[in-house]
């Protein structure tokens, strides 16, 4: 069984097609990072699987089942948390709100509730930050928790959405690190969507790039190179591999870099906790 | 004064048990604005000849659903609620001017006077409070997910507006509630205050959410005593003890973060 299967997908939003048909599977146990210009749709597909955005043609399944509002076999991080609704509560709150949270009854763990949040906390290394508030942490101590919040009720899918955004280097690669040992000490699939392809090489088993409507699905090697990523982004593209990291160019411009200082200057919300 | 006590014991424990919910989504304004709301709602009912409590209940009820289905656009506006807040006392105003009989009791319905609560109150506030604390009790953790992870809650199927709906209608009745104790206008010091205190004093959700209650509870009961030997109103010594217990969880929360930035 696949943890995520396209079937000649069309997805768009309003009079906007982001994707179209797109085929593709992602197998269990797979640790994928999803790359693309601004707006290819890497946040629209998350939500597809999701099941908040239905496909105008094709289907999709996951793990084997429609998308469903509601799966709880995925644990989601999204990109940015719009509310700062309970930043004084400490972080073991935060990330047991989770648990059982679609259920009507009262927000109080029990025994094994209990056990299931310290284990998540555990596999992150969370335990001294669940103790503070979420106000006191930094960007990368909330991504951490934000981390152990997904995997409450066993997910064998984690859908993580920009998680690198606003870490700095060094914060980015051990967030990578993190959701690759999580991944697989669990064995399930993961989604990483990211700006630049850089901090995540090494830990990926396969990309996936998304551009003008279209999808690559690879290895690095297969995907990440001048005609394909041409192809997506719509003009002429070399790719540079030098000492271990790839440059992705046009006209002599590193294009994932300046998309990325691009986004940073448009993000004034508050980051995901 | 034993229906006094049991009046203000039920009220008290309902609104610093919905307080600590609505201070934890900052919403402590829109709580206070809906007093506001209630008083024309009992002003209006006087007018046409039914009992003030079932027009501040009916109309408290009905503005905390409106304004949770407003959502966004209203709940954390400061000037829109303030706007609607003014424009409702000035209803309430104009109500009072046909109706000028209504004043003595008028004024009991700003301030507060539980010391005028009768059996047949009590019964009605004990009723009230068992129903809001079920509705309460009945949807607080999904609540509780959707106020601190909205879009993780939306994603896993969480109808996230429903919920602020159905908050913001336990809100309207436990405003209701906590006006007969404390007035409409003072609706703020029994559900904000202690609730502020109590998530000033621990960043823990359950014990935060029992000690909001504790604190309502031991300000309500505290200040009916003092008002009982003082013979001032029991609405100021309350307001009082809301106020004095709130400005000591800040100065020892000031003092605790300063000691553990020493030690970092």
């Amino acid at each position: 069984m696949n943890a995520v299967e396209f079937a000649d997908v069309t997805l768009g939003i309003g009079q906007r097609t982001v994707l179209e048909g797109v085929s593709l599977a992602i197998r269990e146990c797979e640790f994928v990072g999803v790359f693309g210009p601004n707006g290819a749709g890497k946040t629209t597909l998350l939500r597809a699987v999701l099941g908040l955005l239905r496909p105008r043609r094709g289907s999709i399944r996951v793990l084997g089942k429609p998308p469903a509002h509601g799966n709880h076999a995925i644990g989601y991080l999204p990109q940015t948390r719009t509310t700062s609704v309970g930043l004084s509560l400490r972080g073991w709150d935060f990330v047991a709100s989770v648990r059982r949270g679609h259920c009507l009854g009262m927000p109080f763990l029990g025994a094994e509730g209990r056990r299931e949040v310290a284990a998540a906390l555990e596999m992150v290394g969370a335990e001294e930050l669940a103790r503070r508030p979420l106000a006191e942490l930094s960007g990368g101590e909330c991504q951490r928790l934000a981390l152990a919040q997904a995997l409450i009720g066993r997910p064998r899918l984690l859908l993580l959405d920009e998680p690198l955004i606003s870490l700095d280097p060094h914060h980015q690669a051990a967030a990578v690190a993190l959701a690759r040992s999580v991944q697989k000490d669990l064995g399930i699939a993961v989604l990483f969507t990211a700006h630049e392809i850089n901090p995540l090489l090494g830990a990926m088993d396969r990309v996936l790039y998304l551009g003008r409507c279209r999808a690559a699905l690879g290895t690095v090697e297969e995907v990440v190179t001048g005609p394909v990523l041409s192809r997506l982004y719509g003009m002429e593209i070399t790719v540079v591999s030098l000492r271990g990291r790839i440059f992705v160019m046009s006209d002599g411009h590193d294009l994932e870099s300046d998309a990325h200082r691009h986004d940073a200057a448009h993000h004034h919300g508050p980051v995901h906790a | 004064m034993r229906h006094a006590f049991a009046a203000a014991g039920i009220v008290a424990v309902l609104g610093g048990l919905v307080g600590y919910f609505l201070v934890l989504r900052g919403q402590a304004f829109a709580g206070h604005a809906l007093g506001h709301v209630g008083f024309t709602g009992a002003a209006g009912a006087v007018l046409i000849g039914i009992s003030p409590f079932v027009g501040l209940l009916a109309v408290s009820l009905a503005a905390g659903i409106g304004m949770g289905f407003l959502g966004e656009r209203i709940a954390g506006r400061d000037v829109a609620i303030g706007m609607v807040l003014a424009l409702a006392l000035g209803f309430g105003l104009l109500f009072l001017n046909f109706y000028t009989a209504f004043a003595s009791e008028a004024v009991a319905l700003l301030f507060g006077d539980v010391l005028a609560v009768d059996a047949r109150t009590v019964w009605v506030l004990l009723g009230l409070g068992l129903a809001s604390l079920a509705a309460l009790g009945l949807i607080s953790r999904p609540l509780l997910f959707a106020s601190i992870e909205p879009e993780v809650a939306e994603a896993k199927g969480v109808p996230v507006r429903l919920y602020s709906v159905l908050f913001l209608g336990i809100v309207g009745l436990a405003t209701a509630g906590c006006a007969e104790i404390v007035g409409v206008l003072l609706v703020f010091t029994l559900m904000i205050g202690p609730a502020a205190t109590a998530q000033r004093m621990t960043n823990r959700f359950g014990p935060g959410l029992l000690l909001a209650a504790v604190l309502a509870l031991g300000e309500a009961w505290l200040g009916i005593t003092l008002a009982f030997y003082t013979n001032w109103p029991s609405s100021f010594w309350i307001t009082g003890l809301s106020a004095a217990g709130y400005l000591v969880a800040v100065n020892l929360g000031s003092r605790q973060a300063r000691a553990s930035a020493v030690e970092a």
